[in-house]
């Protein structure tokens, strides 16, 4: 009796560190992501993430925070290979997915994808665009409730002729969607996405 | 009982937490140190962790890098970066306050990173980005090429600009000398039926593939019977989404329609098309006179099917009809005609699955069924377009019914196997049935051939920086009942960032053409030797690629004095291209050079001589550009060849003499097409204008000569120009930009 509970003392103590280191950890990395002015902030913060990620090895959170700030050196960084920033991009986001397939992961696919097409549009568009699409219909499947799925369209459309299906009205309704499904929408964790309502309301003013 | 177990339990939560206390309290200890590769360059964005722990550092772009931890005893630090193979180091966190650790990273070959195996080789696709030089958009908006893949392959370094016939003419080689593959099996009539002096499409929408490879020489052991060129084309998988289509112009009408299953595992779809030139060569003045106006039928069908383990299943089948009948003055005798009439019907069959047969094994397997036949009716006519006979042998030759039958039967099967890294090897055989019978006038003949080659070739990736395919082919022919042996060799070097040099060598064997064959099948191989050299600097939006090569001719087919393989030739030269989508925004733009210099002593020639389809300097200048404020794109493509030889070859006693001999005019053609998108009720349109020849410049291909040389006739394309204005429409959901790519 008292050996086990013992154990279970320790048990307890141990994952209740673990856990909170976790939770630091996450929320360190969350903050240096909100910090971060240059491509190199946020290269840190997705190699930050990419540490959690493989420390922790079973949550795909961190995978996803470190495909995502990655993704967004590619922006923030206009000298950047956008090919290669896209395959170390994909690979994060491979070990998040191989964890959990989600709305969000599907998202990320697409904003992969999307940022592998603007490299080279003309002859791009039919390869990359196809992943883009497949990607939003695989996120609406597994939640279409999910906001950013109508946001990452949207801010795809915008920049798509109105000749080929595109332009500022299409991306509109699709932010508006968005909008109104952020009003309702509730994150599962403190750590789980809940970005893209601030470049939501950025998008519908650029739409008007 | 109770009071002493819960004691003793707090003095164990107790011990508990004193256990976690020093590991809160301990100083932390800083880790230092360098991240390079082998060649001692700096790795920069190199991820470094202590294992286990969310401790870690970046190398900066010196290559350093330096955090703290808290970590302490034994501990593993990692160091991580793309491209390079995952590298540990054990130590040990004592009391010192900075430890120095140094990473040297070895390369990991990828197939991301690694060189390419680019000699002779034009990849157009996206499919592998180190040796994509034309995407499958640039076939459609390629000015003036009208969506004829040849068209466009012809703007490329090595290919001449014959205008006279159907076929890739590469590198000082004849048309037949190239040939075309589907999805890995041989097409054997890859054009539409042959008319005299007149070129003919390729009979594959461009729609269908989704990368072609051009080959100039050099190429895999998994092709054969072509001594010149190879060109490679893997049809698309399952589409998008589910369409309707239709099409309308002066020359043709057409309808569509894909269905794509709900979970996008299948697909099956079909096409049917009508042209009918009749209203066109009513407004555009034909120099031939038409007795019976060109018509064609199209019909195409597809199924496509994603298997279980990721492998694919597709078949394609096309049906074509043509008629047509033309009439042109004859040379021996001006107050006579030659008509010609061609009825042609042509059934292509192309059944492939490839598929992972796990532990690393691909197979590939092809099955093709084709048959094409051929009426041709070729009269010597009077004034009153009667058929006559004039007692003279050399007119009356003219006077013929060919009927042609060509079917071919064929299995291909090839294995993968991936040895370590991403080195590959691969092997293989084929087996083709061609059967071939020929009634002229009441002369039958009937040539069938077993054709059957086994292949092996292995992909080597030495480093990242060095690759290697080698391979050897055995074929026999039935027919001819030879065999032979060729073997293919090519190496790649990375030389620098996206620039990469390649040798080839290989050789190449291909049995006589039919037209021979029916008289004799005392033949052997002809076969062509090529040793190609390539230097290729590459940027995701600029191409630069000098290639030189020579090529050795034997055994080409000589039909006088005696048929034989006595014939011989080379050819050498240097070819020069750059495309660039970067300095001019918006514009895609390219620019191919070609310098050949050839002889070749073959057929009748009385030695060798500059072969009449070789100009000395080829160039072409392709531009492109899209208007999105007007939805509009432009295209312009302009063409250069010097003169091509000519030749009047005259039996005089035992041995052919040149009577005359000259060179033909400067080839100059610029072609123009724009494409603009819209929308029509319900359905999405592109409206297609194109116009060959803007400049009306006149084009000479060779002359014609009469059978006592004292007559001699410029071949000239049958019009001047060709004009072109259509409507392609979609409905459902906007592929506006697909539709561009359908048939533009």
């Amino acid at each position: 009796m008292k050996q086990i509970i013992v154990i279970l003392t320790m048990l307890f103590a141990g994952q209740l560190m673990a856990q909170t280191k976790y939770e630091s950890g996450m929320q360190k990395g969350l903050e240096q992501f909100a910090a971060a002015k240059s491509a190199e902030d946020m290269a840190a913060a997705s190699a930050f993430f990419e540490r959690i990620a493989d420390a922790e090895k079973d949550k795909w959170l961190p995978y996803y925070y470190a495909a995502y700030t990655n993704h967004l050196t590619g922006w923030m960084n206009p000298k950047a290979d956008k090919d290669k920033v896209a395959e170390k991009s994909k690979d994060l986001l491979g070990k998040a997915e191989a964890l959990e397939k989600n709305a969000d992961t599907y998202c990320m696919r697409q904003m992969i994808a999307i940022q592998q097409l603007t490299v080279d549009g003309m002859s791009r568009y039919q390869t990359y665009g196809a992943i883009a699409a497949q990607a939003i219909e695989d996120a609406k499947k597994a939640d279409a409730n999910n906001p950013r799925i109508y946001l990452v369209e949207a801010q795809y459309m915008i920049n798509v002729p109105a000749a080929f299906g595109g332009g500022k009205a299409v991306a509109k309704k699709l932010v508006e969607k968005s909008l109104e499904l952020y009003g309702t929408y509730k994150p599962a964790s403190p750590f789980h996405p809940q970005w893209g309502k601030d470049q939501a309301t950025q998008l519908l003013a650029a739409c008007q | 009982m109770f009071a002493l177990s819960k004691q003793r339990a707090m003095k164990k939560w107790m011990v508990a937490l004193l256990s976690i206390v020093p590991f809160l309290v301990q100083a932390q200890v800083k880790l230092t140190g360098s991240v390079k590769d082998q060649k001692g360059r700096i790795l920069a964005g190199a991820n470094i962790v202590v294992k286990g722990s969310y401790d870690g550092g970046v190398s900066d772009s010196t290559g350093h890098f330096s955090f703290k931890t808290y970590e302490k005893g034994k501990q593993v630090v990692v160091a991580t970066n793309m491209g390079n193979k995952t590298m540990e180091q054990e130590i040990i966190i004592d009391t010192t306050p900075v430890i120095n650790i140094d990473f040297v990273l070895k390369e990991e070959i990828s197939e991301l990173k690694a060189v390419t195996v680019t000699a002779g080789s034009f990849e157009a696709g996206d499919k592998k980005k180190a040796a994509t030089v034309l995407s499958s958009l640039d076939v459609y908006t390629t000015g003036g090429a009208n969506a004829d893949i040849s068209a466009v392959v012809k703007t490329l370094p090595g290919a001449q600009q014959v205008g006279e016939q159907e076929g890739l003419f590469v590198r000082g080689g004849a048309g037949y000398e190239a040939k075309q593959f589907i999805d890995g099996t041989l097409v054997n009539n890859p054009f539409l039926a042959s008319v005299p002096d007149i070129a003919s499409r390729g009979r594959f929408a461009p729609a269908l593939f989704k990368g072609t490879i051009f080959s100039t020489g050099g190429y895999s052991a998994l092709y054969g019977q072509a001594l010149s060129s190879a060109l490679i084309m893997e049809s698309i998988d399952i589409p998008e989404r589910s369409e309707v289509s239709a099409s309308i112009s002066a020359l043709f009408w057409g309808a569509g329609l894909q269905k794509v299953a709900k979970n996008k595992k299948s697909s099956w779809g079909g096409n049917y098309g009508y042209t009918n030139l009749a209203a066109y060569f009513g407004i555009v003045k034909q120099k031939p006179e038409y007795f019976r106006m060109p018509q064609f039928h199209t019909a195409d069908l597809n199924f496509r099917a994603k298997t279980k383990t990721g492998g694919m299943i597709k078949y394609y089948s096309t049906f074509g009809a043509s008629d047509l009948g033309l009439r042109r003055s004859n040379i021996d005798d001006p107050a006579l005609k030659n008509a010609f009439g061609l009825h042609n019907t042509n059934w292509y069959h192309n059944l492939s699955w490839r598929d992972n047969l796990g532990n690393g094994w691909k197979m590939n397997l092809g099955l093709g069924y084709s048959i094409d036949v051929n009426k041709i009716d070729q009269q010597i006519q009077n004034q009153q377009n009667q058929k006559i006979t004039t007692g003279q042998p050399w007119i009356d030759n003219n006077n013929f019914n060919l009927n042609t039958r060509s079917d071919l039967s064929q299995f291909k099967a090839v294995f993968d196997k991936r040895l370590s890294g991403i080195s590959v090897i691969r092997f293989g055989g084929e087996y083709m049935y061609f059967y071939n019978r020929s009634t002229y006038n009441n002369f039958k003949a009937l040539l069938p051939d077993h054709f059957k080659a086994l292949f092996s070739e292995a992909d080597l990736y030495i480093t990242n920086d060095l690759a290697a395919k080698v391979g050897a082919r055995f074929e026999h022919s039935s027919l001819i009942n030879k065999a032979n042996i060729a073997p293919r060799l090519s190496l790649a070097y990375k030389t620098g960032k996206g620039a990469q040099m390649s040798i080839a060598y290989g050789e190449f064997y291909q049995k006589p053409e039919n037209t021979y064959l029916y008289n004799t099948t005392n033949f052997g191989y002809s076969k062509a030797t090529h040793y190609i050299a390539n230097y290729i600097k590459n940027t995701t939006l600029q191409t630069f690629r000098i290639e030189a090569f020579y090529k050795k001719y034997d055994g080409l087919v000589k039909t006088y004095p005696v048929l034989n393989n006595a014939g011989a030739g080379d050819a050498k030269g240097i070819e020069l291209f750059w495309r660039d989508k970067k300095t001019f925004s918006g514009l895609d733009y390219w620019i191919s050079y070609s310098y050949l210099d050839t002889k070749r002593d073959f057929l009748n020639y009385p030695k060798e001589l500059q072969p009449t389809f070789a100009a000395n300097h080829t160039a072409s200048f392709v531009m492109k550009r899209f208007i999105s404020k007007i939805n509009t794109g432009f295209n312009f493509t302009y063409s250069y060849a010097t003169g091509r030889p000519y030749y009047n070859l005259q039996q005089s006693g035992a041995q052919y003499v040149i009577a005359d001999q000259g060179k033909t005019i400067d080839y100059h053609n610029l072609g123009f097409s724009f494409n603009y998108l819209t929308s029509l009720g319900k359905a999405y349109a592109v409206i297609v204008g194109s116009v060959t020849n803007v400049l009306n410049s006149k084009q000479v291909f060779g002359y014609n000569y009469s059978y006592n040389g004292a007559r001699k006739e410029a071949i000239t394309p049958p019009a001047p120009q060709f004009f072109f204005l259509g409507v392609f429409l979609s409905w459902g959901v906007d592929r506006r930009q697909d539709a561009i790519n359908n048939n533009l």
